[in-house]
C-alpha cells in the first residue's frame, strides 16, 4: 500500500476570514513550525490539492467559490476547517449575509477551533487530515481496482438506505 | 557499441531515481537555508507516487498524450546525448520537446495556464541561443559535434571554452526552473499564477511532468559535464563535483534572487550570452 499520507498538499482558501487564521496558516509554513517537514506543499492550485484548509465562515459571495475549489478537487480529499468562525460561524454566526461554518456547503472533516487557531492546533488538525487521507486513499484504490466510480458507489448507498427505510 | 546501450540503459532507468534524489536534496538545502528543518530526502517520490494515486481529472484528453510525447522526447535526448551522437541534434529535440509542453499547457483554455505557457515560450526565446552557441562552441574547441568525439578530448574543453560554461550554467537558471526565471511554472511558495504552465495538470499528469523534469535535469548536468570531461578517467571525477557545485550554485540563486519579469529576464539572459558565449566564440574563431 502506498504511503500517501507523506505528501499531503495544502490549499488554503479563505472563506470569510478576518485573516487571524490566514496568518496562522501561513505560520504554520514558517522556520519555527516548518510544515513542511511532513510533507505539506501549500499548492494553491486545486487541481493538485489534497487537503483544503478553509478559514472564516462562509458568506453569500463565497459560497459558489468553495463549492467550486471542492468540486475540482481530485478524490481522495480532506476538508479542514481552520479557526472558530469556520467551524460554526463563530461570532459572525448571526449577520444576516453569513451562512454559517464551512460543513454548511461542502463536507468538513476535521475541526480545528480557536479564535485564531493556534499554529500547533493547526498542524495536529493537518496531522488528523493526513491520516484520513490515508484512509480515504486505500477505499479509493480499492474502488478503482473494484473498477467501479463514485458515481456507482453513490447509487450504491442510496439502494442500501431505500432498502434499509422500507 | 554495447557500451553506448548500456549508457542509454543507464539513464533510462537511473536518471529518474537520480532526478528524485537531487530534487530531494534540493528541497532539504533550500529549507536548511531558510533554517527550517525541512522534508526527508525521499519526498519528491512520496509526490510522485501519490500523484500516481489520485482520481484522473482533466480538462482535455488531449493533455496526457502531449505530455507523454514531451517525456518520450525528453528521453529521447537524454538517450542520443548519452549514446553519444550528435549534440547539436539532441538540443534540437529538446526544443521540440518543450514546443509539446507548450501546447500541453495551451490546449486546457485556462488562462493562467495559457499565461504560464507564454511565458515557458518567452523563456525558451531567452535560453535558446545560450544553448546553441555552446554547441557550435564545442564543434570549434574539438572539430566535432558528437559527444563521443568531445569526451576524447586531450583536456578538460572548460580550458577553451570558459565563456560558453558561464553562460550555460546562467541559462540552467531557467531550464531548472529555479527563482529569478521561473516565470512559467511559478513555484510553490510564490504563486503569483496559480502554478503557471502546470495548472491544469492533476494526478497523473503532473507525475509525467514530474518525471520528465527529473530526466531534463540529469540530461541538463550530462551537459556540464561535458565541459570537464576528457580521456583521463580521473576527469569524470571532477566532472561529478562540477555537477554538484552547479546544483549548490543554483539552488543559492533560488533561495537568495526575487522573481524578475519577463523582460528583464530577456534582457539578462542575451545580454550574458552575447557577452560570454560570443566573446569566447569570436576567440575561438580568431585563435583557431
Amino acid at each position: 500500500m502506498a504511503n500517501v499520507k507523506r505528501s499531503p498538499w495544502l490549499i488554503h482558501y479563505d472563506g470569510s476570514s478576518c485573516n487571524g487564521c490566514d496568518i496562522e496558516v501561513l505560520a504554520c509554513l514558517t522556520p519555527i513550525y516548518d510544515a513542511e517537514r511532513l510533507g505539506v506543499e501549500n499548492t494553491g492550485d486545486p487541481m493538485q490539492a489534497d487537503i483544503l484548509l478553509i478559514t472564516g465562515g462562509i458568506n453569500a459571495q463565497a459560497e459558489p467559490v468553495v463549492k467550486q475549489i471542492y468540486d475540482q478537487m481530485p478524490r481522495p480529499k480532506v476538508v479542514v476547517a481552520v479557526g472558530v468562525c469556520a467551524c460554526t460561524g463563530g461570532v459572525f454566526k448571526d449577520c444576516y449575509n453569513i451562512k454559517g461554518g464551512a460543513d454548511t456547503v461542502i463536507p468538513v472533516d476535521i475541526y480545528v477551533p480557536g479564535c485564531a487557531a493556534r499554529p500547533q492546533s493547526i498542524i495536529d488538525g493537518i496531522i488528523q487530515a493526513r491520516d484520513l487521507f490515508q484512509k480515504r486513499s486505500e477505499e479509493h484504490d480499492a474502488l478503482v481496482k473494484a473498477g467501479k466510480t463514485y458515481e456507482d458507489l453513490k447509487k450504491e448507498q442510496e439502494a442500501k438506505k431505500e432498502e434499509e427505510n422500507g | 557499441m554495447v557500451t553506448r546501450i548500456i549508457l542509454i540503459l543507464c539513464y533510462i532507468l537511473l536518471a529518474p531515481c537520480l532526478g528524485g534524489i537531487l530534487e530531494g536534496f534540493d528541497r532539504k538545502i533550500s529549507a536548511r537555508m531558510q533554517g527550517r528543518i525541512g522534508p526527508p530526502i525521499r519526498q519528491p517520490f512520496f509526490d510522485v507516487i501519490k500523484l500516481y494515486k489520485k482520481q484522473y481529472i482533466v480538462v482535455n484528453h488531449s493533455v496526457h498524450f502531449l505530455l507523454l510525447s514531451y517525456a518520450a522526447l525528453m528521453i529521447l535526448t537524454g538517450c542520443m546525448f548519452y549514446g553519444g551522437t550528435d549534440l547539436l541534434l539532441c538540443f534540437f529535440v529538446l526544443s521540440t520537446a518543450a514546443t509539446f509542453l507548450y501546447f500541453a499547457a495551451v490546449i486546457t483554455n485556462s488562462p493562467y495556464s495559457t499565461i504560464g505557457a507564454q511565458r515557458e515560450l518567452v523563456q525558451m526565446m531567452a535560453y535558446e541561443p545560450a544553448v546553441l552557441l555552446t554547441a557550435v562552441g564545442f564543434y570549434l574547441a574539438t572539430g566535432s559535434f558528437n559527444v563521443s568525439n568531445i569526451i576524447h578530448s586531450d583536456y578538460s574543453l572548460i580550458v577553451k571554452m570558459p565563456g560558453f560554461f558561464a553562460a550555460f550554467v546562467f541559462i540552467m537558471t531557467i531550464k531548472m526552473r529555479k527563482s529569478p526565471f521561473d516565470t512559467s511554472a511559478s513555484h510553490h511558495p510564490h504563486q503569483e499564477l496559480v502554478k503557471g504552465i502546470t495548472t491544469e495538470m492533476g494526478g497523473k499528469n503532473l507525475g509525467v511532468f514530474n518525471i520528465t523534469e527529473w530526466y531534463e535535469n540529469i540530461f541538463l548536468l550530462g551537459v556540464v559535464a561535458l565541459f570537464i570531461i576528457n580521456k583521463n578517467p580521473w576527469s569524470y571525477l571532477a566532472a561529478v563535483l562540477v555537477i554538484l557545485a552547479v546544483y549548490f550554485l543554483e539552488i543559492l540563486i533560488d533561495n537568495t534572487c526575487a522573481r524578475v519579469k519577463w523582460e528583464l529576464m530577456l534582457k539578462m539572459t542575451w545580454f550574458v550570452t552575447l557577452l560570454c558565449s560570443g566573446l569566447n566564440l569570436l576567440i575561438l574563431m580568431l585563435v583557431r
